[in-house]
């Protein structure tokens, strides 16, 4: 399953980190923001300070699955000026400095505008591993998309919710060669108020299908112990309201206290 | 080839269900079932009787004299703002309550500019007993202040939309996180012809009586099921959608949509998306709409709150493409003299939104025999002040 991705047999840096034997933390945030010209030097530092993987968020006007706090930090990158050919120019030597895995996550209609295929092959040659697009719907995907994604050497991620049937789950595992992000709850992002019953009864349920796709949790993780309880049945945990917080309140800066915080290293 | 959906969900090129995973269970269950309900004979009743009764259809097919005369042709008008609650927009909230409930949906939510559907989503949330909690954007709170009074006294929770252009488009962005955080007991009830399949189908459907109505109304005043034209707005598409419907496969008939020009097509501030957009996704569908080159959505503008959307639904978009419907874009100026004209020429004071329909007549000549329906889609009581704002009454 593993090597089944692109066109060299050079495995996908997603794949090789997800097979490191370590709870994984993955980061998100609004590329552009707080500054238009963070975005290199946040993803830096966050590798400097042990985050295995991060996602790079491309703003969109309308983000249907993102709450407040991540729908005002995609206003503000797009007032700064961020475009999708910005973004790509920013990162145009990020693989010179960094190593970890890389994934852009956005809204499909920008993806649509730059052209897909354009768009994948742009993210090969900077060195993006892979993409988790919310409104690209797996079957869209599987008919349309899923040759030439795989023709870049990209990892699509596909999303499951408390909601999602058994049936469905393996459909996407099946599909998936990378990793299957599980939505915490029934809700967008940056709500929740740490995990109940309710949350680790469906950590634990995910973990019993034995999928072939490790999982990540994404969605109310925002401190050490929400990271902790996530990543009891998981490989790892994403967060991102939480840490666009920390980038509102002191900018781009001192982000070792804030993974210091989640990892309690 | 045909201009109604096909059974993936698309419209030609347009449609289908470009949805974050968190909304699959909901809109997959309203897919598998919404054709089936609707086929039910009890459903069927229920929809009907609530129609005749509840509503006061069938809504008059008037034969405007006065008007006619001065553009030398035949004018029907639909009368759907005699609707009860003022505009066609009840026909749809009154089939989606039912399938709401047959979904043993408890909660209800629904998006709205003019405030038109709000008010009809209320109404039938208040008929059936239902939680209502309606999305509106502020800046159409504040020009559509006697429907959210409306909305009130009915029961309904008014929820401001606060981001982006703070209009229809947010107040449809926050509908759809309400959905995503409310997927188990609640139902979306939109507004018009948009959002993921099968919602487009199902409010076409729900909307086809209008123009089932034409077909028989016609047929006793002139003898024919056949007008030469059908006229309506198109925000979203739905009064538009509805007087089309049975005419959809039959070429004879000329479809004509309007659309709001704004201050002018090109001022920048206009939503005449058939003009200004191109092909990309908007609220779960693929269709035109409005956008930058990079692939954000542009913040619309139209005097009218109903029009004043930055896409148009997928039926549309097809009917666009494929040259079915000829698109006309009529500015401010034109709709508010025509809706002053209305009122003058045949005692009838129609919506802001409706009035853009009524500004055809001095952009295209028609002849004197030909039959042209226009979709009368609301009246005029929500816009009042605008009006008298407008022309300083
Ligand atoms: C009276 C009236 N006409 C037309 C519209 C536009 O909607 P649609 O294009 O779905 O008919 C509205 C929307 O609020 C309305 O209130």
């Amino acid at each position: 399953m593993f090597f089944k991705t692109g066109t060299t047999n050079k495995m996908n840096r997603i794949n090789q980190k997800l097979q490191e034997n370590k709870k994984l933390l993955s980061i998100y945030f609004s590329a552009g923001y707080p500054n238009l010209d963070d975005t290199v030097s946040i993803i830096e530092n966050l590798e400097k300070n042990g985050v295995d993987m991060i996602e790079i968020g491309l703003p969109f006007s309308d983000p249907l699955a993102d709450g407040p706090t991540i729908q005002e930090s995609s206003t503000a990158a797009l007032k700064n000026g961020m475009t999708t050919e910005v973004l790509f120019d920013q990162l145009k030597d990020i693989r010179k400095t960094v190593t970890i895995p890389l994934i852009i996550m956005g809204y499909f209609n920008p993806m649509l505008q730059y052209g897909v295929e354009a768009f994948c092959k742009k993210c090969q040659e900077i060195g993006v591993d892979g993409l988790i697009i919310p409104d690209l719907p797996v079957d869209v995907y599987n008919e349309q998309y899923k040759a030439t994604f795989e023709k870049y050497g990209l990892i699509n991620v596909f999303l499951i919710t408390p909601q999602t049937s058994n049936e469905r789950i393996h459909f996407i595992d099946s599909i998936s060669n990378g990793f299957i992000y599980m939505v915490s709850s029934a809700s967008v992002t940056g709500s929740g108020s740490g995990f109940g019953n309710e949350q680790t009864d469906y950590f634990k349920r995910i973990a019993e299908l034995n999928l072939n796709n490790p999982q990540i949790v994404g969605f109310g993780i925002k401190d050490h112990d929400t990271f902790t309880q996530a990543t009891k049945h998981a490989k790892g945990a994403i967060i991102g309201s939480a840490f666009i917080k920390h980038l509102t309140q002191h900018g781009a800066i001192k982000i070792d206290a804030f993974t210091k915080s989640i990892l309690k290293a | 080839m045909t201009y109604n959906i096909n059974d993936k969900g698309y419209y030609g090129e347009f449609g289908g269900a470009y949805i974050p995973e968190m909304l699959y269970p909901n809109v997959e269950e309203l897919r598998q079932n919404y054709l089936k309900i609707m086929a039910e004979p009890s459903f069927k009743e229920e929809f009907d009787q609530l129609l005749k009764d509840y509503v006061g259809r069938p809504s008059p097919l008037y034969f405007a004299k006065r008007l006619s005369e001065k553009y030398n042709t035949k004018i029907y008008l639909k009368r759907e703002d005699l609707n009860h609650t003022g505009a066609h927009k009840v026909n749809n909230t009154i089939g989606q309550i039912l399938m709401a409930q047959r979904l043993g949906k408890t909660r209800i939510i629904a998006e709205t500019g003019a405030g038109q559907h709000g008010v009809a989503t209320a109404t039938v949330c208040a008929l059936m007993g239902m939680e209502c909690i309606v999305y509106m954007g502020e800046i159409d709170i504040a020009r559509q202040a006697p429907n959210v009074a409306r909305m009130k006294m009915l029961g309904a929770k008014v929820v401001p939309a606060t981001s982006g252009s703070k209009t229809l488009k947010d107040a449809t962005n926050e509908a759809i996180r309400d959905w995503i955080n409310n997927p188990v007991d609640t139902h979306y009830i939109i507004g018009s012809v948009v959002g993921p399949h099968p919602y487009p189908d199902m409010v076409a459907r729900f909307q086809a009586v209008v123009s089932e109505e034409i077909k028989w109304q016609l047929k006793e005043k002139e003898g024919t099921e056949k007008p030469d034209y059908v006229i309506a707005c198109v925000g979203g598409g739905s009064n538009a959608a509805g007087a089309y419907y049975h005419y959809l496969e039959d070429t004879d008939v000329k479809l004509i949509a309007v659309e709001a020009a704004g201050k002018g097509v090109h001022s920048g501030e206009s939503a005449a998306t058939s003009v200004l957009g191109k092909e990309g996704i908007i609220h779960g569908s693929k269709t035109l709409l409005m956008q930058t080159k990079d692939g954000q959505i542009t913040e619309p503008y139209s005097i009218s709150a109903g029009l004043d959307y930055p896409g148009v639904g997928p039926m549309h978009a097809h009917l666009y493409k494929t040259g079915r419907a000829e698109f006309v874009a009529i500015t401010d100026d034109e709709a508010m003299s025509s809706g002053l004209e209305l009122s003058a020429l045949e005692g009838i004071i129609p919506a802001i939104e409706t009035s853009h329909s009524l500004a055809v007549f001095e952009q295209k000549t028609f002849k004197p025999d030909d039959i042209v329906i226009v979709n009368l889609s609301g009246r005029g009581d929500k816009d009042l002040q605008n009006y008298i704002d407008y022309f300083k009454l």
